[in-house]
């Protein structure tokens, strides 16, 4: 029972324990608390995979399509500069 | 102007103010890809994304004199951006929150993990199929509004912490306690999703 207060008090911290952005005391404490807390890890280690694999879907970036384009810079009326940018 | 490397000429934030068209021109054309992704990504409809980019620029043409200059211009796009979007989205579904509602009806407990499988040690190939990229993006477009919003800001978009904070009007804890919850989230989903290829074997108990 005391083991899973434990885990849910980490909980709130291990987003920014997977990005290295958690202070040094609460790093400790999860640390500790990892070394004999099989769920946590298994918790930590699929964060980690997680936030990577979202960083992978980036390359097939949307690319506005030219019409959108060509209607934003009417509506602007700034059709002038249309063929200014790349 | 030069999209190979070379970085994209400065915007004068006194010939905005002043009118220069050709500075407006020079804004667009520097953030409309960005502000088009974002409201692409929030709703999910090409048709509503043009919608918002145009009427975020339509705004902030007319609302330049209004920008205090403390955030980035482009952090201030993404705000009048996400408004507009969220407007989209409360009109489709009325119990959407505005970005602005300080009101945190989601700072309850965090979801406790439910599911304990240890998908980490999946090889890297499996792992980064193309099925699994896509269930990905529909984990996230299947977020809740504001956790999703806050996700795609910051990973996505990658706008810092107090980018996104700015964006949506809270403070740099609200939004990390989002990012983080958003992320378990995910977490859950992924699982479940991975679990089949386990066909059982569950680690930890």
């Amino acid at each position: 029972m005391a083991h899973n207060e434990n885990c849910r008090q980490l909980l709130g911290s291990l987003s920014e324990y997977v990005d290295g952005t958690a202070e040094e005391s609460i790093c400790a404490d999860i640390e500790r608390h990892l070394a004999d807390c099989n769920n946590c890890r298994v918790v930590v280690d699929t964060l980690r995979r997680t936030v990577y694999l979202v960083r992978s879907t980036r390359p097939e970036e949307t690319v506005m399509p030219a019409e959108v384009r060509d209607r934003l810079y009417k509506v602007l009326n700034l059709e002038d500069y249309l063929n200014s940018g790349g | 102007m030069s999209q190979n490397g070379s970085k994209p000429p400065p915007i004068s934030l006194e010939a905005l103010k002043a009118g220069d068209k050709a500075q407006f021109a020079l804004l667009v054309e520097q953030n409309s890809n960005q502000i088009y992704r974002l409201a692409l990504r929030i709703l999910g409809n090409e048709q509503d994304a043009e919608d918002v980019l145009q009427e975020t620029f339509i705004k902030a043409f007319r609302h330049i004199q209004d920008f205090d200059g403390r955030s980035r211009l482009s952090t201030w796009l993404y705000r009048i951006a996400t408004n507009e979007a969220l407007m989209l989205l409360r009109k489709r579904k009325p119990d959407t929150l505005s970005v602005d509602d300080t009101t945190e009806t989601d700072d309850g407990e965090l979801t406790e993990p439910v599911q304990i499988v240890d998908w980490a040690q999946l090889p890297e190939d499996e792992l980064l199929s193309s099925e699994t990229l896509a269930y990905v993006d529909q984990a996230i477009e299947a977020l809740p509004e504001r956790l999703k919003i806050t996700f795609i800001l910051r990973e996505v978009e990658g706008l810092s912490t107090l980018e996104a904070a700015e964006v949506l009007n809270i403070s740099e804890a609200a939004l990390k306690t989002r990012l983080s919850r958003a992320r378990l989230q995910l977490r859950e989903s992924l699982t479940e999703y991975f679990e089949g290829r386990f066909e059982g074997k569950v680690y930890g108990t």
